[in-house]
């Protein structure tokens, strides 16, 4: 048992630490969504010219083949230096191995650089009014018409997709299957067309991270299927897969800002005399090591096993339950102020309680804890 | 980074997983607990036989010359069996003087404790585990937080609902600070011990969920096994959590006490935060699973409950180092500021 970083680890970070110093992300410009968002592209290119945009991507791709650990060491720093995440996130952990994994050498080669560089971003068009925890009862339509694909349906929550110019869709290409997760194909869909509808969600923080997706005859070309017709639920499962790893890290460290600020915040009013206070206070950082040192027996299990152990599972469960304490606490602590339209506090707040639903509500992963970690029956 | 077990480390605990399976099962534990929390002398002989109590002393004093990640691997095995023998104490105390002992203190305690001659005892005055018939005690001394190293003290029995363990109360007796001089070796003696009591709440409860996940398996109601039903999985997916959580941060304290002593404050409070309120929790959880037959006798699971209810004590709460920790955190923040 070692908690130290080893000597290649450490240099991984030093060299990444001496970078971000030496090349600040700087503070995010004033303005709308789209000068952020513009600001965070710009930061991309930057990332990727000094070959720090995607260090889990092997070197041939232009990555640097970084172990988990180091990939959970790049988040780590990218957030303590209060950089942003790269603007085609999507596109760097999700789009990018899933292409890696099942795409063919010319999908390989018209996709990965752009996604690296983030001159082409990427969304994903998974979820549905009807399928979210439970993505296999997806209904969008795709009909082969001639070398093309003609696809009709709905998608919900596709973040970025104001941005981007492909989408990792997936659609019912055969309605006869007999199983519902039989019949699926992954497409690769070019944004940038008639058939493609983008209407923002506007969610409870009055923001819109998150869009609808209106599908009306849009067309794919043949050669954009993903992993051969029929295949898609693989594939799709590779996208999921890859999903929760080294976002976490990140996560964990913008949770743990978010509590120095609250410990701040706190002390300045002098409330941590109060022993109620010190003790939601003492449980929180209790909470984020928590969460911290189980993530690095996460990725021990994961780099020693080739899957994670029972508490793999856990995390996500833990970061979004922990967050909503934590910006709870926050409106108990410092007052009205917390709760004024446009106040950060305010804006955490609401934020939080979409953590427990994103990327798989906390009911949906204590049913894949019971069932595939604990081994408990399934109601018939 | 290597959050894990070493081959090595495992092997430990697979072996002390199935000695104790083999030497102290339900069946022993009853019998020393309705005895009058009498010890598995046998057991104790046994594991005096194979060097336990001394994994943490080194090979000059008797000892196995390990550390405390391996004795918190042994104590999670103690603690998973429940077992009825003054381990626990001996060898957290046989651990702390080996590291925060003076060289006068090593030469007196460690050979006779390593070699399970002499026992100890470990906690407060006011609540004392494995006191009677301990030849020292190693006695938090509250507020400086010190460990005191407590002999010639006279012992009550103390009573407890916990009758797999003997506990006592402390009056009189010489006492002097872990390492002579009283200060900052005489605290971490004091965080080595609440180490291994944490380490020893994982095993408990780690055995409360594995006979919880038994017992749904089986037990069935409305024709199916209790743990299909979603309220009864939820209940079994906290409890792993837990579990998991006061895993993580008690191996977390085991590796930092000899790797890194200077994180083993924070390290420490981490741990007996966890272990004191998730100990509990888990264990009542399995009561509640368990159902009616969890509120028995004959289940066995209260005396993983009674056992998580002491070492909770034996931490000194899980508030005291909540508030600990909300310190540190704050003393950090200031220094950034």
């Amino acid at each position: 048992m070692d908690l130290t970083f080893s000597a290649e680890e450490t240099t991984f970070r030093d060299e990444l630490r001496a970078w971000l110093e030496a090349n600040p992300a700087g503070a995010p410009p004033h303005g709308d969504e789209d000068a952020q968002y513009g600001w965070r592209r710009e930061w991309q290119r930057r990332l990727a010219d000094a070959g720090w945009a995607a260090v889990h991507w092997p070197r041939e791709h232009g990555g640097r083949g970084a172990t988990l650990t180091q990939s959970a060491i790049y988040y780590e720093e990218l957030a303590s230096a209060g950089a942003p995440l790269p603007a085609n996130v999507l596109g760097l952990l999700l789009a990018g191995p899933t292409i890696m994994t099942w795409g063919t050498p010319e999908q390989q080669e018209r996709h990965l650089i752009p996604i690296l560089t983030a001159e082409e971003i990427w969304c994903q068009g998974f979820s549905e009014p009807d399928a979210g925890s439970d993505l296999a009862a997806l209904k969008t339509r795709a009909v082969q018409d001639g070398d093309e694909w003609v696809i009709t349906g709905q998608k919900v929550w596709t973040s970025m997709a104001q941005y981007a110019k492909w989408c990792m869709l997936v659609a019912r290409t055969d309605a006869d299957a007999p199983k519902k997760h039989q019949g699926l194909t992954y497409f690769l869909m070019d944004m940038e067309q008639d058939g493609v509808e983008i209407v923002p969600l506007k969610q409870i923080t009055g923001e819109s991270e998150f869009n609808e997706l209106f599908l009306d005859g849009a067309r794919v070309p043949a050669e954009n299927v993903l992993g051969g017709v029929g295949n898609g639920w693989k594939v799709a499962l590779t996208t999921l897969m890859n999903e929760r790893s080294g976002l976490a890290f990140f996560l964990q460290v913008r949770m743990r800002q978010l509590l120095d600020r609250l410990i701040g915040e706190a002390a300045e009013r002098g409330l941590l005399e109060d022993p109620v206070v010190a003790d939601r206070l003492g449980d929180l950082h209790l909470r984020c090591e928590v969460l911290r040192l189980t993530a690095y027996r996460g990725l021990t299990a994961i780099e020693t096993y080739g899957q994670p152990g029972p508490e793999g599972s856990l995390t996500k469960w833990m970061w979004s339950e922990t967050n909503q304490a934590l910006t709870q606490l926050a409106a108990d602590l410092l007052g009205p102020e917390a709760l004024t339209a446009g106040a950060p506090w305010a804006f955490e707040l609401l934020r939080a309680r979409g953590n427990s639903i994103e990327g798989g509500t906390t009911e949906v992963l204590k049913n894949i804890v019971a069932e595939r970690v604990l081994g408990l029956p399934r109601l018939k | 980074m290597h959050f894990d077990l070493t081959e090595d480390q495992k092997e430990i605990k697979r072996v002390a997983r199935e000695l104790l399976a083999a030497r102290s099962s339900w069946a022993r534990v009853r019998e020393a607990a309705e005895a009058g929390a009498a010890y598995d002398e046998e057991l104790w002989r046994e594991l005096c036989g194979l060097g336990w109590p001394g994994i943490a002393v080194s090979e000059q004093f008797g000892g196995q010359g390990l550390g405390a990640v391996e004795l918190a691997v042994l104590l999670e095995e103690l603690g998973y069996a429940c077992a009825a023998t003054p381990f626990l104490s001996s060898a957290a105390a046989a651990a702390a003087i080996q590291a925060c002992g003076s060289d006068a203190q090593r030469a007196r305690w460690l050979p006779a404790l390593a070699a399970g001659e002499a026992t100890a005892g470990i906690g407060t005055r006011a609540l004392c585990a494995d006191g009677i018939g301990a030849e020292v005690l190693v006695l938090l001394e509250r507020p400086s937080g010190e460990a005191m190293l407590v002999t010639g003290a006279e012992c009550a029995p103390l009573e407890t609902i916990d009758p797999t363990r003997r506990y006592a109360t402390v009056s009189g007796g010489d006492a002097e600070p872990l390492g002579g001089r009283g200060g900052a070796e005489a605290v971490a003696g004091a965080e080595r011990v609440r180490t291994a009591v944490a380490a020893e709440v994982v095993g408990i409860a780690q055995r409360a969920v594995e006979m919880t996940l038994a017992y749904v398996k089986e037990r069935r109601q409305f024709g199916v096994p209790v743990g299909a039903f979603q309220a009864v999985q939820n209940r079994c997916a906290q409890m792993l959590l837990e579990t998991e959580s006061a895993r993580s941060t008690a191996l977390f304290a085991a590796w930092a006490a000899d790797a890194a002593p200077e994180r083993l404050a924070e390290a420490a409070a981490l741990a007996a935060a966890a272990a004191a309120d998730g100990g509990r929790s888990v264990t009542a959880s399995a009561i509640q699973a368990h159902g009616g037959i969890g509120f028995t006798w004959e289940a066995d699971v209260h005396w993983l409950y009674k056992r998580a209810q002491l070492d909770a004590a034996l931490l000194g709460g899980a508030r005291r180092h909540r508030a600990a920790l909300a310190t540190l955190a704050a003393a950090r923040v200031a220094q950034v500021a």
